[in-house]
């Protein structure tokens, strides 16, 4: 490399806060931040609203932080990809350097900041998770074996733990449950938007299982692993965690979403191109919704008793 | 030629340093709530007896 080289994650532009605020993966945060909240606050301890709202805070900046590292790492895949190409870095808003530093700081700082608000149980597993999604997911994984999904998919799982963590102290088998939710749904999920992204992974050379078992092999995994989600969904419906209600919404859930994997296992390219993709983009969306609905009603749930616990002290 | 106080690149700024400013702002209110928090939840212990304690050091001599 020359001088003269024009190297995506070395440019500097003038960066806005928005970019910086990009870095942190806001949509992915959404998600880290219900299902850790729901962690929390399903667990059979009480905790100060305030230390609550500091936990999600610092648990929502982990894993921004983990986001940004994420983003100086692949920037050279994500120039190539169209869905990522705007980011801040390839874009050149941002320097590499920038991500890195700002990345490695909020680390540090949420799992120094969790640990001193709640305990030191769920400031470890916060660091772990970082190191599990830019360590062995990024720097690793994904570049290595089309297994990227489902063993990253750990890294985005541990929310709900480490507010289950935050406000007990421990891990329990509602914890797990929780993040075996997360870690099947993970798959099917990641796996429906490669088929609609179509030669976005491939571009990028990530060894995605469209890109190294075809996707024909890619419908029959989403199948499989759906069917294997349901069982456990269905499943946590019978433990401690679950109830009448989040049994309701999981049999309802589950039907619809073993349909569209169904309908996905069915189907072949051509079909699939026909429509542009409409049933892959619908189970993707579905998807979305799936585990939305699952944690709230493990929230309901967990509301539900409670409430009958302070109504017959009362 | 008469000395621009404004210039344009500060205007440009203007928006980073202000997001930067509310940010650092909202990390000492966490901090500080945080810190009140933490402190009203300390539960006042009583000295156990026999406990000798600063008051009663300085009573003795």
């Amino acid at each position: 490399m020359t001088d003269a080289s024009l190297d995506p994650t070395d440019v500097t532009g003038d960066a806005q806060f928005g970019d910086y605020f990009a870095l942190l993966k806001p949509r992915v945060m959404t998600l880290v931040v219900f299902t850790a909240l729901v962690g929390l606050l399903a667990a059979p301890v009480a905790i100060h609203p305030f230390v609550a709202f500091c936990a999600i805070l610092f648990i929502a900046v982990g894993g921004g932080a983990s986001g940004a590292l994420n983003m100086w790492w692949d920037a050279d895949i994500d120039a190539v990809m169209r869905r990522t190409a705007k980011r801040p870095i390839p874009a050149g808003r941002v320097s590499g350097s920038e991500a890195l530093g700002l990345g490695m700081a909020l680390s540090g700082f949420s799992v120094v900041f969790l640990g001193l608000a709640t305990n030191w149980l769920a400031a470890g597993l916060l660091a772990f998770t970082i190191f599990f999604y830019v360590v062995i997911y990024t720097m690793w994984l994904k570049r290595w074996t089309p297994q990227n999904i489902v063993i990253g998919g750990a890294a985005g799982a541990f929310p709900p733990m480490i507010g289950w963590a935050a406000a007990t102290g421990s891990v329990s088998v509602e914890a797990v449950l929780m993040f075996s939710l997360t870690f099947l749904w993970t798959p099917p999920h990641f796996w429906a938007l490669a088929l609609f992204m179509r030669k976005d992974y491939d571009n990028a050379g990530v060894p995605m299982l469209t890109v190294t078992h075809g996707r024909r092999a890619t419908r029959n995994q989403i199948f499989v692993y759906t069917l294997i989600l349901a069982a456990l969904a269905l499943a946590t419906g019978f433990t401690s965690a679950g109830g009448p209600l989040y049994l309701t919404v999981a049999i309802v859930l589950n039907a619809m979403f073993v349909k569209g994997a169904w309908e996905i296992w069915m189907r072949d390219e051509l079909l699939a191109e026909t429509d542009n993709f409409a049933v892959e983009k619908s189970f993707f969306k579905l998807s979305l919704l799936y585990l939305f609905l699952h944690f709230g009603a493990l929230l309901a749930e967990a509301t539900i008793e409670r409430a009958g616990i302070l109504w017959g002290a009362a | 030629m008469s000395i621009r106080t404004t210039h344009e690149i500060h205007t440009r700024r203007f928006g980073r340093n202000l997001g930067l400013g509310l940010t650092l702002a909202g990390f000492i209110a966490v901090i500080f709530g945080l810190t009140v928090v933490k402190v009203q939840g300390l539960e006042y212990r009583q000295p156990a007896a026999g406990t000798v304690t600063v008051t009663d050091t300085e009573a003795d001599s």
